[in-house]
């Protein structure tokens, strides 16, 4: 089936597969550039991790393991619904593809409430790096590196998200409009590229974060 | 990227597969949460690494399709693998002999000078071999 009069099609394509083929690989190219921009935090976290056992588990077990559990698994099931709303962009359901975009807006809303409250529960307990920061003991000032590298990494998370929020609105927004069909569905597979992206890098923020500094102190 | 100039159907996953993986990736972050509860030293740090290791390979294989779409995607993939190493080994190998004996007590922070008046008085450094 020849698909060269298809209103998606750009001029610069010889068809929708050269087009589709060529979209995703430059998404790849860019999520490249978006795992060495991660990259560099994740190295410094080792680093200083490394330098400051003590004081990185110390502060690893202020945070709340199980709202960072229940938010790794809020994320997983928003990667199943994103997953999910490409399948029916293939096979051109739309009401399907706008409810599974929906359902992957509000878990990844979801997502970042609770980071609010874990955020407000920093900002009570004067956790926040910054001239208000208070940490009794003796290893206060690297527990405050470790809260500077836990804000930036995952403020730089949930701003990934927000982003991917209002490219899932755009989506909707197309999808309403059939624009998309069993031909033309490239935006929805690279928008789902991207959240899924943004799911792996919270499968390694979780653990570097929350997880392994939980036995440290031991020895 | 042979067949440009063919039209070929695109690969749809079913969605068995993706709920397939999405048990996959629950019961291993059960069991990542779970392992973390019991000390293991320092093979705490690997097996929770791995865990996410596999968990990130499931997700690019099957949720992102890398495993159906164009070969050329692997190689962007395998490259990105690459120069993550690449900055990890070398930055790490660098901070991790650099400062042999010039910053012994590796408490960099506290060396910087505090402000006179300041509530937080300098302490010294502590010691934080372990």
């Amino acid at each position: 089936m020849h698909n060269h009069g298809h209103p998606a099609l750009q001029h610069h394509f010889d068809n929708l597969t050269h087009q589709r083929e060529s979209t995703t690989l430059g998404m790849w190219v860019f999520l490249t550039t978006e795992v060495m921009f991660f990259g560099g935090l994740f190295i410094s976290y080792i680093i200083y991790r490394s330098w400051f056992p003590v004081a990185f588990a110390e502060a690893s077990n202020d945070l709340d393991i199980y709202l960072g559990a229940i938010n790794t698994v809020v994320l997983i099931a928003s990667s199943l619904t994103m997953a999910m709303a490409v399948y029916y962009s293939q096979v051109n359901k739309r009401n399907l593809l706008m409810i599974f975009l929906i359902l992957t807006m509000v878990l990844g809303t979801t997502f970042l409430v609770i980071k609010g409250f874990e955020y407000h529960h920093k900002y009570e307990l004067h956790h926040i790096p910054g001239p208000n920061f208070v940490y009794e003991g003796p290893e206060s000032k690297h527990v405050q590196l470790f809260f500077s590298l836990y804000f930036a990494m995952t403020g730089l998370h949930a701003f990934h998200m927000i982003i991917g929020f209002g490219l899932l609105l755009m989506l909707l927004y197309q999808a309403f409009k059939g624009k998309f069909d069993e031909k033309y569905n490239s935006p929805v597979e690279i928008v789902g590229l991207y959240w899924h992206f943004v799911d792996i890098i919270w499968i390694f923020l979780f653990p570097l974060l929350y997880l392994i500094g939980r036995h440290a102190h031991h020895g | 990227m042979a067949d440009h100039h063919e039209e070929h159907e695109h690969h749809i996953v079913p969605l068995k597969v993706y709920f397939l993986i999405f048990g996959l990736l629950l019961v291993f972050t059960a069991l990542t949460v779970g392992a973390a509860f019991v000390d293991m030293g320092v093979l705490n740090n690997v097996v929770a690494l791995t865990i996410a290791s596999i968990k990130a390979s499931v997700v690019v294989l099957y949720f992102m399709h890398a495993r159906y779409g164009n070969k050329v995607n692997l190689v962007v993939i395998g490259g990105t693998i690459f120069w993550l190493l690449l900055l990890f080994v070398l930055l790490g190998g660098d901070y991790a002999t650099r400062d042999m004996g010039v910053f012994p007590d590796r408490d960099p922070i506290s060396s910087t000078v505090t402000e006179p008046g300041s509530k937080d008085v300098k302490e010294p450094a502590t010691e934080h071999a372990k």
